[in-house]
Order: structure tokens, then C-alpha cells, then sequence
């Protein structure tokens, strides 16, 4: 099922928490809502759910409105940040009580209950744990739970407010896996909320990045990353170097026209640190840098250089750091590969690559 | 229920809240107003002589210096029990700590009978201090206090205890190795975490002793402009039919418990805000943390 | 975990604060407890037997209960009203609610007695409209009913919104989000997690409706037989010299004061586990960043 968003502001006393946002999201798609704490993305998660109200705007569940119909009537599967399992239940009667609070006519058997509950904890893998309470699960295993509850009543839509977010990075990784996976073979819409761009990128076919209340971007990870549609964006997903205006040579695609250099008219060009290469040797429109630090993080080494007392990230490959042999103190110079320019912070981003190949 | 716009998704507010103030209204507010509406048949200034007469002068007396002396009494003794129940192991700690709930379970006409028992020149305890020292305890206003300590006692130890439990020991082994002596550390680290608790539980018996009634009427004696409480007088204005005369004394107590009220609250609310702008300094606020960005002015 | 080795101490002092802090509450608590039961069996075990016989005290036993029976549903059906309603949204005048709630805490009871006779008295308000109907309020139960009401309505409530703040509002809306109807979600999700603290309430102001005295004592006209609960039953017979007869009526109510202190401590006792089990279940450190 799918489900749309249509001009949904909500506001809370004078603070805005969402203005004028629209969303589509297809059946299938796993869709990720990225941004920063007080962006907005778990209030709208909740307006999809039924559990905030609206100011203006509505909300269309595969193309009905939805906008007043009440939480319980939805059919949304809700996973909570802090899991919400109902803590004087056993596990087993958590994930059974979607099922036994339906109206008498549509509510089933004890033995179709039994049945049901116990092929969803199986397929969370915690068919072992039926009889434990809450309390007596760790953290990643307390998530599976509340994610089997919200799945026992088959809903059309499963929603998740930073599902993995108080868990520890190994758990995590483990479980953004195994809810790829789970979606995948559910064939439904989800949604899920992040502040962990990693995440996002990592398990999302869209991502829906927002910030203040509104939404930035919509696209895969890959666009997203690649080809941010705002500065914000650029800053939000990943490292970047950031220069304000006044730049020469190939750089110089900073400097726009318009531009008088003073205050915020001036453009911004942004580069990210792997975008960055440096030369032994001097080039025409390089930059001259003095490298400070050369550190090996994993598969790439990061250099960290100066220019006239600017610091600049500079991430190269190992192979490329095997030719170059950088110690802190020399002096080189810096090309960018590709420079992405936002004439002012609402403008359209110029994307470009300068013409030589290294 | 189907509203047009659900504004909340938790059912059954208005139903709770509607019942809530209906139940406030029919036994709180109306009743107020009733007070408020009485006393209005007086203008003020008979109003101010009504409440300002020798006798009322004298109870008002009477009911804060006892009140006073009784919360006061309460504060250093009920800090030291709090301390103690909290810090050291001895036989009995936990049933010593039942016990100091007993003045809110046991009703105060009993408590009010064996005081009065106790302390009277033939019982247990006066026949030493009256017969031994000449000290007269019952049917004078040290009466009264005896018995507003008893009735007061849980509330400061019970709102200084749990302060107490969360004070973390490494503040007081810091102020250790930082060479203060333990009386130091009491007095600049401890007292000053524990004061506000300290001056609730206080304000609280205060504000309770004021209005007590059962268990000071038999140890009192009763005496007008001696041991004549304010709450005692009110009562004998009642029965002798001076309705106005009780209301103005009502009003006057009322008025008080509201002060007593307000700065009891605002007491709680600094206390537990007092900190609030130095932490919220040291919060790294937004657990969203946007990737590392460089900043490169050139 | 108690006695901290850093920075505690010396035995002496130790020593010296027990005795204070002990000695207060055996002087001050631990005595007077004693002294209700020494007194009520001065004369031995016949006379008390028999004074709690009598047909008065009997009477005065049965109304305490009876008062307190009516107006405990009240209470608690306010309790969880207010403190859902309190602890769950968020609504404009919300901080006078709770502190109108905690009124009867700081008014004296002889003044909340005082209100009523203002209202339902001869004098008062409804005065003339209750008689010429022949309605008893005033020196009548209906009195002693709404004052223990007005008396004891704060307990409940106190002891729920904090609690039920604590517990946040997830599990409800969780309730909500799989379906269950607004009765669904209280009777099988709220009020299993509220129970220990309600039963605290209900234990709290059950003590305070038995032993209420200043109000009722105002409202009650203090008939023999008839409008007597056992507090202002165990007045008139201190007052009368019947001493082993006011004391006898007195050993029940401070055994109900026994009773009342032991459930309270067992009650917290399993709510300190209920509450360990809370913050076992809240989610581990949040290491995100």
C-alpha cells in the first residue's frame, strides 16, 4: 500500500515543527527519513501514524484519505524508539495482543493466535524466549519483539521511529541487515526514522533527507550523496570541505559574478575530502597546502593540510598514498576532481568537473 | 468517537478531565466560593476587626510560634533520622524506617488522647518532667508543640531522605581527597545538595501543623489567649453560632495555607530547576550530529 | 554499599547520630504506640473487651468503615481520571489543576468542615432549600461523606501522576497503534502498570478517611449512636474519664494504623521491584551519535 503525504504543516505553539511538506511513497519502497534532532521527521512519522494531529495538509494511505481516520482504525505497524513493549505481558502475549483486541467477529482463535505468534517469533528468531518478560531481553532482542507486535496484526504500513537508535553499533549493524531483509519479503510500504546518515544510506531505496521542518531532498542514497541538493545536504551526508567565495584557477568556478565577496551574497563551493587530490608538483590553479597530519583509517588515508591557516581534509587511497609518500611538513599542492557550488544557500547547485584527468 | 480532527490519539481526555473538574468544582471551588461570599457580607474594616480581636491575635500566636517551633524541631531531628536511616546499618533500621510513617497512619484523635496520657503529671513521661524539673509540658503550649512534632515528623524525613540517597559518593570522596574534612564536606558540600529538600519538608510540616486540630485539642488545654489554637477557636465560634465570626477566622487560614501553598511549590520548583541552565550548557544537545564538516575560509 | 570507606565518618559519630535519630523516634513514635495499648489494657482483658462491646463504639466501628466504603470509589475514580488526564496530555491550566489538587493538604480541616456548613448548614447556602425538602446534610452522614471526600480526594491522585508521568505515554499509544479501543487499552495495558501505586493511594487515603477527625468532628454534630465515627467516638468517652474505654476504641484504630503501615511498606516493597523492572526495561545507555 502506498502512502502520501499532501502539504502537512504542523506547528506547536509558535514553533514549526513541519511546513508545507509532501511525500510519496510507493508500495515496496523502504524509505528512510533522515535529519537532525528537532527536524520534524519523527512528528511526520506520527502524522502517518495517527498519533499527532495536523495543522493543514492530509494523508492518503493508497490513495484515500486517511487524514481523520483514528490511530487504531489505521492498520499501521508502529515501532517505538524505546520499544514500547508492554512490560507486564510476556513476550508472547506482547506480540498476541494486536491480535486479541480485535472486535470479537474478526478475532481469532486461541490456537490460530498461538499459531501466528509463534511464526512471527520464529521469524524474528526468538521463538525461544515466548514465556520471558520484557525486562529479562536485551536490547537488540526487545527491538525484534516490538517489531514481530507490530507485525502480528498485518499492517499495510510499517513505521519505525529510530529503530535502531539506543542499540550498541554491532546490534545494530546486525539488525539494519535483517530488516532490509524482512521488508524485502513483506512487500510493504515502510518508513523509518534516522539521524544516522550511515544508516540511512545503507539500508534505504530512498532517502528523505529534512531539516527545520521541511524537506531538503528526496533520492536514492546513491543521488543523495553524490549530487546534495542543498549545502545543507552536502554537510548532513558525509565529510566536505567548505569554501567561502574568492578562489583562483580551476577553483575559481567559486567566484560568481554576482557575488561581492561580502557577507552571505558570496557563493560557497563545497568539495568533498576524496574529491581532493595532491601533487608533488606544482600545476597551474593548484593550491598550495602544507600537510599537517597523515593518518591510515582502514582502506584510505586521511591527510589533513593547511592553506594559509584554513585547514583542509584531503582523503586519498592507499595506493595513491604509496606514490606520494606524505609527511607532515611538506609542502604540495591540491586539485579538486569535482567542486559543487551553491551561489547562495536556497540557489541551484552547479556541479562540475574541472577538464584535466590525473 | 470520531471527531473531525483527532487532536489527541490517547482516548478519554475529555471524559477524565471533565470528571476531574467537575469533582474539584462541586468539592473545592463552590465550596470557596461559599467562604469568599460569606465573608463579603462584612465590609472590610469590620472584616479586619473581626480578624485582628484579642483573641484571634492571641491564637494566631499561639498556632505559628507552636508550629514554628514544632517544624523547626522537625528539620534538625528529621535530617539526622533521614541521615541515618539512609547511611548507616543498625538492628531495626528498616522497621525504624516503617515507624516514621506512623503520625500519617495513626489518627490523630488517638495520637492526641496518649500524648495528653503521656505527658500529664501522672503519666510516664510527666511525672518526671513535671514532678522531677517543675517543667509542665500538658495543657500548655509546650503541649502543643509536643504534639504538632509528632504529627509532623514524616515530612521532612521523608522529603530529605530520598535527596540524601541520591547524593553520589564520589562527590563527597572528591571533596576528600581534595583535603576538606568530613565536617567540611557536610557543611560546603552535603548541606547545600540537601538544603532545599531540607526547607520543603519544613515548609510542609509548617503548613500542616498550622491546620492540625485533633491531636492538639486534648494536650492544649485550651486555655483562650493561652494555648487557644486558631483552628480550636474556630470551632468555638461555630458552636456558638457565630458563623461570621468563624468564617473570617477561616478565611484568614486559608489565605495563609494558599501563600503556604505557592511558596511550597515554587521552593520545589527551584529546587529542582536551580541547576538547570549550567546543565543544559553542558548538553551536547542533538544526538543528530551532521558529519565532521571543515570549514575553509581562503 | 552503606557504610562508604572514602569518605565516612568516624564510629563515634556514627554512634552518637544513631542514638539521636534513634532515640527521637522511639521517644517520639515508638513510646505514644506503646502507650495506646498499655493504656487500653490498664485494667486487663475483660474491661476491654467489654468496652469495645458496647453498643456505641460498635455503632461508631461500623459507620468509620461505612464512610469510608462510600467515599474510597470516589476517590479512586478521581485519582486516575485526574491523573490521566494530567499525566497524559498537555492542556492549558494544567499546573493550577495539580495545585488545586493539593489544596486539601494545606487547609485545615476544621476550615474544610467549616466550608460545608457554610453550604448545607441552617445558615448556608442551600440551607433553606434542603429543609423545606426535609434533606439532612449537615449533623448527618451526606456531611461526614463529602468532608472525608474533600479530605482525602488528594492521595490517589498524588500518588498516580508522578507515576503515571514516569511510564510516558508508548505503551498506550502502542496499545492504540494495534488496535485496541480506549477500554482495551486501560483495562489491559494502564491499569496493570498503574496497580501497586493505586493500591498505595487507596491505602493512604483509606487510613486518613478512618482516622479523619477536625472535619468530620465539624460536620458530624457529634450524636451518640448515631453520627460518631470511632476517632470522635474515642473524644466523647476520653472526655467522659472512660479511659480504658476511650483507649480500647483507640487500640483498634492504632491496629489499624499497624495494619495500614505494614501493607504500605509491602506495597512498596513491590513497587521498588516494579520500578527496578522499569529501568531494566527502559533501553541500555544511548550510545548513538
Amino acid at each position: 500500500m502506498s502512502i502520501e503525504v499532501k502539504n502537512i504543516t504542523k506547528r506547536f505553539g509558535s514553533f514549526v515543527a513541519l511546513d508545507n511538506v509532501s511525500l510519496e511513497i510507493p508500495t515496496g519502497e523502504l524509505v528512510a527519513l533522515l535529519g537532525p534532532s528537532g527536524c520534524g521527521k519523527t512528528t511526520l512519522l506520527r502524522i502517518i501514524a495517527g498519533m499527532e494531529s495536523l495543522d493543514e495538509g492530509q494523508v492518503l494511505f493508497h490513495g484515500e484519505e486517511a487524514t481523520h481516520v483514528e490511530a487504531r482504525e489505521r492498520n499501521v505497524g508502529f515501532v517505538f524508539q524505546h520499544y514500547a513493549l508492554f512490560r507486564h505481558m510476556s513476550v508472547f502475549e506482547n506480540v498476541a495482543f494486536g491480535l486479541r483486541v480485535k472486535p470479537r467477529a474478526q478475532r481469532p482463535s486461541e490456537a490460530a493466535i498461538r499459531d501466528k505468534v509463534m511464526s512471527l517469533l520464529k521469524l524474528v528468531q526468538l521463538d525461544w524466549l515466548a514465556e520471558r518478560y520484557p525486562s529479562q531481553l536485551s536490547g537488540g532482542q526487545r527491538q525484534r519483539i516490538a517489531l514481530a507486535r507490530a507485525l502480528a496484526v498485518e499492517p499495510k504500513v510499517l513505521l519505525l521511529d529510530e529503530p535502531f537508535g539506543a542499540l550498541d553499533t554491532q546490534v545494530r549493524k546486525e539488525l539494519r541487515r535483517w530488516l532490509r531483509r524482512l521488508h524485502d519479503e513483506m512487500h510493504i510500504a515502510s518508513v523509518f526514522v534516522t539521524h544516522d546518515q550511515e544508516e540511512a544510506l545503507e539500508v534505504a531505496d530512498r532517502v528523505v533527507v529534512m531539516n527545520k521542518g521541511h524537506i531538503e531532498q528526496m533520492g536514492t542514497p546513491d543521488e543523495v550523496y553524490t549530487a546534495p541538493a542543498t549545502p545543507f545536504v552536502y554537510k548532513f551526508l558525509g565529510n566536505v570541505n567548505v569554501f567561502h567565495s574568492r578562489l583562483k584557477g580551476p577553483w575559481a568556478k567559486v567566484e560568481q559574478p554576482e557575488g561581492d565577496g561580502k557577507g552571505e551574497g558570496g557563493s560557497t563551493a563545497f568539495v568533498r575530502p576524496h574529491e581532493i587530490d595532491i601533487l608533488r608538483e606544482q600545476r597551474e590553479h593548484a593550491l598550495a597546502a602544507t600537510v599537517q597530519h597523515v593518518q591510515a583509517i582502514g582502506p584510505l588515508v586521511r591527510v589533513e593540510l593547511t592553506h594559509e591557516s584554513e585547514i583542509i581534509e584531503v582523503e586519498l587511497t592507499r595506493d595513491r598514498h604509496l606514490e606520494l609518500q606524505l609527511n607532515a611538513g611538506d609542502q604540495v599542492w591540491l586539485l579538486p576532481k569535482q567542486v559543487t557550488v551553491f551561489a547562495s544557500a536556497k540557489a541551484e547547485p552547479q556541479r562540475w568537473a574541472p577538464d584535466w584527468v590525473i | 468517537m470520531k471527531s473531525n480532527r483527532p487532536h489527541r490519539v490517547l482516548p478519554g481526555f475529555n471524559l477524565s478531565l471533565g470528571y476531574a473538574l467537575v469533582y474539584l468544582s462541586l468539592l473545592v471551588l463552590i465550596p470557596l466560593g461559599g467562604l469568599i461570599a460569606k465573608s463579603a457580607e462584612l465590609s472590610l474594616a469590620e472584616f479586619w476587626t473581626l480578624a485582628t480581636s484579642q483573641r484571634s491575635m492571641a491564637s494566631y500566636r499561639i498556632t505559628f510560634g507552636t508550629s514554628l517551633l514544632a517544624a523547626s524541631i522537625n528539620a534538625v531531628f528529621g535530617l539526622i533520622v533521614a541521615w541515618v536511616l539512609v547511611r548507616y546499618e543498625f538492628p531495626g533500621r528498616r522497621f525504624f524506617d516503617a515507624l516514621v510513617d506512623l503520625p500519617f497512619a495513626l489518627p490523630t484523635a488517638v495520637a492526641g488522647i496518649t500524648l495528653t496520657t503521656l505527658y500529664a503529671n501522672t503519666g510516664w513521661l510527666g511525672q518526671y518532667i513535671e514532678g522531677q524539673w517543675g517543667f509542665k509540658i500538658a495543657f500548655t503550649p509546650w503541649g502543643i508543640v509536643v504534639a504538632l512534632t509528632f504529627v509532623t515528623m514524616p515530612f521532612v524525613v521523608r522529603t530529605v531522605q530520598p535527596v540524601i540517597e541520591d547524593i553520589e559518593a564520589e562527590v563527597e570522596e572528591a571533596a576528600a581527597t581534595l583535603g576538606a574534612t568530613r565536617w567540611q564536606t557536610f557543611w560546603r558540600v552535603l548541606l547545600p545538595g540537601v538544603f532545599p529538600a531540607l526547607l520543603t519538608g519544613f515548609a510542609l510540616a509548617f503548613s500542616r501543623a498550622i491546620g492540625e486540630f485533633g491531636s492538639v485539642i486534648f494536650i492544649a488545654g485550651n486555655i483562650p489567649l493561652v494555648s487557644e489554637i486558631t483552628p480550636l477557636l474556630i470551632i468555638a465560634k461555630l458552636e456558638q453560632y457565630d458563623l461570621i465570626g468563624a468564617t473570617v477566622l477561616a478565611v484568614v487560614m486559608l489565605v495563609i495555607s494558599f501563600v503556604l501553598l505557592l511558596s511550597i511549590n515554587l521552593l520545589q520548583w527551584w529546587a529542582a530547576n536551580r541547576h538547570r541552565s549550567e546543565a543544559r550548557e553542558l548538553d551536547p544537545g542533538s544526538t543528530g550530529n551532521p558529519a565532521n564538516t571543515q570549514g575553509a575560509a581562503a | 554499599m552503606k557504610v562508604r570507606r572514602a569518605a565516612a565518618e568516624t564510629p563515634a559519630v556514627r554512634w552518637t547520630l544513631t542514638a539521636i535519630g534513634v532515640g527521637f523516634l522511639i521517644f517520639f513514635l515508638g513510646l505514644p504506640l506503646i502507650a495506646v495499648f498499655v493504656e487500653a489494657f490498664r485494667s486487663g482483658w475483660a474491661p476491654y473487651w467489654e468496652a469495645l462491646q458496647e453498643k456505641d463504639t460498635l455503632h461508631a466501628v461500623g459507620l468509620t468503615v461505612l464512610v469510608a466504603v462510600v467515599v474510597l470509589p470516589f476517590n479512586i475514580a478521581f485519582g486516575v481520571a485526574a491523573a490521566w488526564a494530567i499525566a497524559k496530555f498537555e492542556f492549558w491550566g494544567k499546573s493550577l489543576l495539580t495545585t488545586l489538587i493539593d489544596l486539601p493538604f494545606a487547609v485545615s480541616p476544621v476550615v474544610a468542615g467549616l466550608l460545608f456548613i457554610l453550604i448545607f448548614g441552617a445558615n448556608g447556602w442551600m440551607g433553606p432549600l434542603l429543609q423545606s425538602h426535609d434533606i439532612k446534610i449537615i449533623f448527618a452522614l451526606p456531611g461526614m461523606i463529602i468532608a472525608t471526600l474533600f479530605i482525602t480526594f488528594p492521595y490517589i491522585a498524588r500518588e498516580l501522576i508522578p507515576l503515571m508521568q514516569a511510564q510516558g505515554r508508548e505503551e498506550e499509544e502502542a496499545a492504540v497503534s494495534l488496535g485496541a479501543t480506549g477500554f482495551q487499552m486501560f483495562w489491559r495495558v494502564t491499569l496493570p502498570n498503574i496497580k501497586w501505586g493505586l493500591l498505595y493511594g487507596v491505602i493512604l487515603a483509606n487510613a486518613r478517611a478512618m482516622g479523619e477527625f477536625g472535619a468530620v468532628s465539624v460536620v458530624s454534630g457529634h450524636i451518640r449512636g448515631e453520627t460518631n465515627t470511632l476517632p470522635l467516638h474515642v473524644e466523647i468517652l476520653y472526655n467522659e474519664y472512660n479511659s480504658v474505654g476511650a483507649f480500647a476504641a483507640a487500640s483498634v484504630l492504632a491496629l489499624l494504623a499497624l495494619v495500614t503501615l505494614i501493607a504500605k511498606t509491602i506495597v512498596e516493597w513491590r513497587m521498588a521491584k516494579e520500578t527496578e523492572m522499569l529501568n531494566a526495561a527502559l533501553p541500555t545507555e544511548k550510545t548513538a551519535s
